[in-house]
């Protein structure tokens, strides 16, 4: 026996607070919603966005999207050799600038975390540092970096490096507070020093948790440093947005699918390389 | 002291326990050891590889104080520059004529406060298309909810595409569909928001309850039912928090995009850099800091809040 149409009518004019919200809960509901929606309104009307306008920016995105099949390819070296060489730049100023980077948040990470540092002045001052390096967007210090190295590579690694420094140095302070002080207690009982207590106490406890760190900001800063060419500081971004400059569409286009598979392998291989070096130990933990 | 003796003794006897242990163990040290050697020699020569790559060994030519010019490593003779440009960064403020100075210092406040409300406008439209997007498409991208295995497939490509490619190359791209401003922003983040939050919105799918979405379907629900009525209600909450989380990165990502002709302050950064306004560019990063950090602080009050509600029973 099935309940019909009726008896549901029925049972919803008896109690009619089982079947829908209280009304604050509603109003809030509705306030919300208008609001939102007004926002969004508000900014289609400020920006001038149209179906006419998105209707003919998408008809030019079909045109610029049909030079995408056939693909083009280099049949010449001595182009494709540029190509290969910004794909060589953009992983250079991933490695370099995520190791540097790493080199300098090392010792700054001690100085944030709350199991090695106990001066709370010093401590906390430190981690407001971090933040400000981190609020840095990583393509305007590029463009500092420009002014002072030139043009090239260089400026995108230290560009990475610098803003990494600000990354790293939170993540790494707090994989340092997430040990266990168990460790520590012994190697100070059995009259360790203090750089032996974190050497011998923390060290094998965090290195694994860095090392992964390090691998995942090293495939994001792979996907950062094909950008940082665009505004001059090395890597494939410069050869993509020349192309795009020139109307050169299918070049960009197979610049752009070659991007996706340097990313992909990347991923594949950090993967690999993170199941080998730290897989055995993150099951024990 | 019994312990001791008993080593010594089974030394004495010699029948081999302790002499292969140490064998054992020295063959393990030594395999080790083989190990890290060849590890450092792979990163020894990737590192030598990619720093003559990166420019780490260019020299270049510096004009001396005294006007000669010299040969420099490129690092030690880049420095002194980097120096100079954020001395010149910083403007000159005195403590009597404070007001004049900071006047001075923000003099195209209006046009910034303008650009301002432009990038979070940008980011907020960006996020809200992208939210739209992702959740839409969040559903067949999981794997136990997909419909079939074709519409798992060309999802996760798509969304995968979206995100790879960085919202700045799209902002390229339709900076040339849908000319210079705001509009390519928008369309350039949100495409990119949609393939990361897609991935996210997915995960957290794949991570429910299964029982309330065949309790739908044994009702007689429809593919859409058991999303609507089984999957939803579940996700709600992380979806929130992500999207909070987004918002943030959205600002800042529309705060540079203007750099390529998208809209938001990013094109003051442009325009004062080529006119070598370096003050200028001090304020814009002071602009800049505050607004990110503000809305840092209001999303985390409010993801605190959903957090909450989420754990709520």
């Amino acid at each position: 026996m099935s309940l019909t149409t009726d008896q549901i009518d029925a049972a919803r004019a008896r109690v009619p607070l089982a079947f829908r919200d209280p009304l604050p809960v509603r109003l809030r509901r509705y306030v919300l919603w208008s609001f939102f929606i007004g926002l969004f309104c508000w900014c289609l009307y400020d920006f001038n966005i149209t179906p006419a306008r998105i209707w003919e920016g998408l008809a030019r995105f079909g045109t610029v999207a049909s030079f995408m099949f056939p693909p083009h390819i280099w049949t010449e070296w001595e182009p494709f050799a540029d190509v290969l060489n910004g794909l060589g730049e953009t992983l250079a100023i991933a490695f370099l600038g995520t190791l540097l980077g790493a080199v300098f948040a090392f010792p700054l990470s001690f100085l944030g975390a709350k199991n090695i540092n106990r001066l709370n002045f010093l401590r906390l001052s430190t981690r407001r540092g971090y933040d400000v390096i981190r609020a840095i967007e990583t393509l305007i210090l590029a463009l500092i970096f420009i002014r002072a190295f030139g043009l090239g590579p260089l400026a995108g690694i230290l560009a990475i490096a610098v803003s990494e420094i600000g990354t790293f140095a939170k993540l790494f302070s707090e994989a340092i507070e997430n040990t266990s002080s168990k460790p520590v207690d012994g190697v100070k009982a059995s009259g360790g020093s203090r750089l032996q207590q974190i050497r011998f106490g923390i060290g094998p406890q965090v290195n694994p948790v860095l090392l992964s760190i390090l691998l995942y900001n090293f495939e994001s800063n792979v996907r950062s440093g094909t950008i940082l060419g665009i505004v001059g500081a090395g890597g494939i971004g410069f050869l993509l947005s020349d192309r795009i400059a020139a109307y050169k569409w299918d070049e960009a286009w197979s610049i752009i699918f070659l991007i996706i598979a340097m990313v992909y392998l990347i991923d594949w291989l950090s993967g690999l390389i993170r199941s080998r070096m730290i897989g055995a130990q993150s099951l024990t933990k | 002291m019994t312990a001791t003796s008993d080593f010594h003794a089974e030394s004495a006897r010699g029948d081999g326990t302790i002499a292969r242990f140490e064998n054992a163990y020295a063959d393990q040290r030594r395999r080790a050891q083989r190990a890290w050697l060849i590890g450092t020699v792979i990163f020894m020569i990737v590192f030598a590889f990619t720093a003559w790559i990166g420019d780490f060994f260019k020299v270049a030519q510096v004009t001396m104080p005294d006007g000669s010019r010299e040969w420099r490593w490129i690092i030690p003779a880049g420095l002194p520059r980097l120096g100079e440009f954020i001395v010149k960064m910083i403007p000159s403020l005195s403590w009597d004529s404070l007001g004049a100075d900071l006047a001075n210092w923000f003099w195209r406040w209006k046009t910034w406060l303008v650009l301002l409300v432009e990038t979070i406008q940008i980011a907020f439209m960006a996020t809200a298309l992208g939210v739209v997007g992702g959740f839409v498409l969040s559903f067949p991208a999981a794997r136990n909810l997909s419909p079939n295995k074709w519409v798992l497939f060309l999802t996760r490509r798509y969304l995968e595409i979206a995100r790879t490619v960085p919202e700045l190359v799209w902002a390229l791209i339709f900076v040339f569909c849908f000319s210079v401003g705001p509009m390519a922003g928008v369309m350039a983040i949100g495409l990119h928001t949609t393939g990361a939050l897609g991935k996210l919105y997915s995960e957290v799918n794949e991570n429910i309850d299964m029982r309330p979405l065949e309790g739908v379907k044994a009702a007689g629900g429809t593919w859409f039912d058991q999303i609507r009525y089984g999957a939803v209600p579940q996700v709600l909450p992380n979806i929130i928090s992500y999207t909070l989380l987004r918002f943030e990165i959205n600002v800042r990502a529309s705060s540079i995009i203007g750099y390529v002709g998208a809209g938001g302050l990013g094109q003051e950064f442009r325009t004062a850099m080529s006119f070598q306004e370096y003050t200028d560019l001090s304020a814009l990063f002071i602009i800049i800091f505050v607004t990110v950090m503000v809305i840092d602080y209001g999303s985390e009050k409010l993801r605190h809040r959903v957090i909450g509600m989420e754990a709520r029973p």
